[in-house]
């Protein structure tokens, strides 16, 4: 009896998909589905879209008792910030910061990827890549604590030049060092996790072109030159864009915690000027300006960036 | 090895670029490896140890426990450890399951399956602000609770295209063949499509999970009670900033000395690097296998 009854909803169901189903239908075919997706979508429209459209505070005066109904003041909070030195500074600050992590940072995976992968023992290459992503995995948190142990008053580099009766260099809480030591801190952690993407592109370059270069006379400088490079060139300019695009980002979680003990004249940078402002001095609406506008050059930049690689016949990020 | 695996045309090295490059690789190791083993040593030195060793000590001379006893005698540390393990092992529990359910509906043919994917993809370009952030939370009522460590930040768009593009390759003619058999969605999902998945579970779980248990910027953003601080936030207040810990006094034995500040502090970094460490080795070999790097390209 009951065997018949799904037949017949069974033989019902296929004459309705033969039809083109309509939209009930399919919403009827894929509700399974869309519950298994709806947490997900729920996460992405209140905690990433939701908050996007709550820079409209940006544009208003912002009362934190009124909340998004708050007076609309058009650009004022836009005039304020640029008339702030402050402001300023911060954008300096994470330019002339972003600016030495593009020149110091970004090729040292590269270089470091090329090194492992000259590697010819396959035991020693993974050995080595093991050891060198694990710091990808440390907290900022600790990296920063670690540092100071190591370059800060009394720390490791303090006591050897003391003991060589040489003034010692506080690395770790004087401004003129403070960029140096940030960037030198990215290329400690990342500069191991940030192979992987460029192996993962070595890896498929195709072995037989080295050994129809080395065969045709073709020594290893030139076989580095005419076909490893090449063969990266498109992962690394994926990678330039994001990097252009992320260029008003210079490592939040990394400088918030190093800011106090430079000041802000050397160690604010947009994101901890946005967290100050907004957060610690509660100038809401201010602090939003200045998180959109870091977010709309932000943008702005990365699909110009892509526009250009697809001049330049690069795949580029997008399309 | 090096023999077999080098292959014939390859010319062999020579001595100078080799030894370079022995000098080169055995620097970036020391540099790397040389802050940790430090730490653990500087927990378990003497005062004398640290004053010899200039802050960081290599061999602890006369090793001891008391800074890990120091810590523990007050609340503050376990308490924070308590909180740290239970946001990681929550938060990751529901990061995974939320990420698998998108990933999953984004990887089948499902109705509105394309605008459903801009949206998720879009989301890498529109990060949202600080305070925008700050003030959904807010309205939520989240302010000062646990979950405001964990939902917000429950869903990374990364770890979802990462996952969507591992389920993408496993191949069509299972699941068609299992739906001939008359399997559900979620049949389909628990007895096919995830058994297939382990590799991009462990490497998505384990990236949740360093996530939240490297986090501090939330708590800080969100909690005003530091009573509720993890792991994270009382470290950069005891070690960054150098605040004394309340509730610890400096454990000594009878008639010893008690640690040295120093290692008081490094036993704190120890006790929230070790799970790291611990996990590390298990899952380090998933990451050369190119999980990750399969869904740049896609």
């Amino acid at each position: 009896m009951a065997r018949e009854a799904v037949l017949r909803v069974d033989a019902g169901r296929a004459v309705v998909v033969r039809r083109s189903p309509s939209l009930i239908s399919k919403l009827r075919r894929d509700w399974v589905l869309l519950m298994l997706m709806l947490p997900g979508v729920a996460h992405l429209i209140v905690f990433v879209y939701l908050p996007n459209l709550g820079n409209i505070i940006a544009f208003q005066n912002y009362l934190p008792f009124l909340g998004f109904s708050s007076q609309f003041v058009g650009f004022d909070n836009f005039t304020q910030l640029f008339a702030s030195a402050a402001f300023w500074q911060a954008v300096r600050n994470t330019l002339v910061i972003s600016a030495m992590q593009l020149v110091l940072y970004f090729p040292a995976p590269i270089i470091l990827a090329l090194m492992l992968n000259s590697l010819v023992s396959p035991a020693a290459r993974r050995i080595i890549q093991s050891i060198v992503y694990l710091p990808h995995f440390i907290s900022w948190v600790i990296i920063v604590a670690l540092f100071q142990q190591i370059f800060g008053g009394a720390g490791v580099v303090d006591h050897l030049f003391r003991a060589a009766n040489l003034p010692a260099p506080d690395v770790t809480s004087s401004p003129p060092w403070f960029k140096w030591l940030v960037t030198f801190q990215v290329i400690w952690k990342e500069t191991g996790w940030g192979t992987i993407i460029y192996l993962a592109a070595l890896l498929a370059i195709d072995a037989e072109l080295y050994e129809a270069a080395a065969v045709d006379g073709a020594g290893p400088w030139r076989r580095l030159w005419n076909i490893t490079l090449p063969g990266i060139v498109g992962v690394t300019i994926l990678l330039l864009i994001l990097r252009l695009g992320n260029i008003l980002s210079a490592g939040f979680e990394q400088i918030l915690l190093q800011r106090n003990a430079v000041g802000p004249d050397a160690g604010e940078i947009l994101d901890t000027y946005v967290y100050f402002q907004g957060i610690a001095a509660g100038q809401y609406a201010m602090a939003a300006a200045a998180g959109l506008i870091k977010a709309v050059v932000g943008l702005g930049l990365i699909l110009g960036a892509n526009r250009l690689a697809r001049t330049f016949g690069q795949p580029g990020l997008i399309g | 090895m090096s023999q077999l695996a080098r292959p014939p045309w390859m010319e062999r090295p020579s001595r100078a670029p080799l030894t370079a490059k022995v000098v080169i690789f055995t620097m970036i190791l020391v540099g790397v490896i040389y802050p940790f083993v430090s730490i653990i040593a500087t927990s378990l030195a003497s005062q004398k140890d640290v004053d010899e060793g200039g802050g960081m000590v290599l061999v602890p001379l006369h090793p001891s426990l008391e800074a890990y006893l120091s810590i523990f005698q007050g609340s503050v540390i376990t308490r924070a450890l308590l909180v740290s393990v239970s946001i990681t092992a929550v938060g990751t529990l529901l990061s995974l399951a939320v990420t698998t359910g998108l990933a999953y509906g984004l990887s089948r043919p499902v109705v509105g399956r394309r605008p459903l994917l801009m949206l998720a993809l879009l989301s890498l370009l529109f990060q949202p602000g600080i305070i925008p952030s700050y003030l959904v939370v807010k309205q939520l009522g989240l302010l000062n609770t646990y979950a405001s460590l964990i939902v917000p930040v429950a869903l990374n768009a990364f770890n979802l295209v990462v996952m969507r593009q591992f389920f993408m390759d496993i191949p069509q003619e299972l699941i068609d063949s299992a739906k001939i058999d008359g399997a559900g969605e979620l049949h389909i999902l628990f007895r096919i499509v995830l058994p297939l998945s382990g590799a991009v579970l462990a490497v998505v779980a384990l990236l949740y999970a360093v996530f939240y248990w490297n986090a501090f910027f939330q708590a800080l953003l969100y909690l005003q009670d530091s009573a509720m601080w993890p792991l994270q936030l009382v470290l950069r207040q005891y070690v960054i900033q150098g605040s004394p810990l309340p509730g610890v006094t400096a454990y000594s034995a009878p008639g010893g000395s008690p640690p040295p500040t120093q290692s008081i502090q490094m036993a704190v970094v120890v006790v929230a690097t070790l799970p790291i460490l611990l996990v590390y080795p298990f899952l380090q070999k998933y990451f050369t296998k190119g999980v990750l790097t399969g869904a740049i390209k896609g």
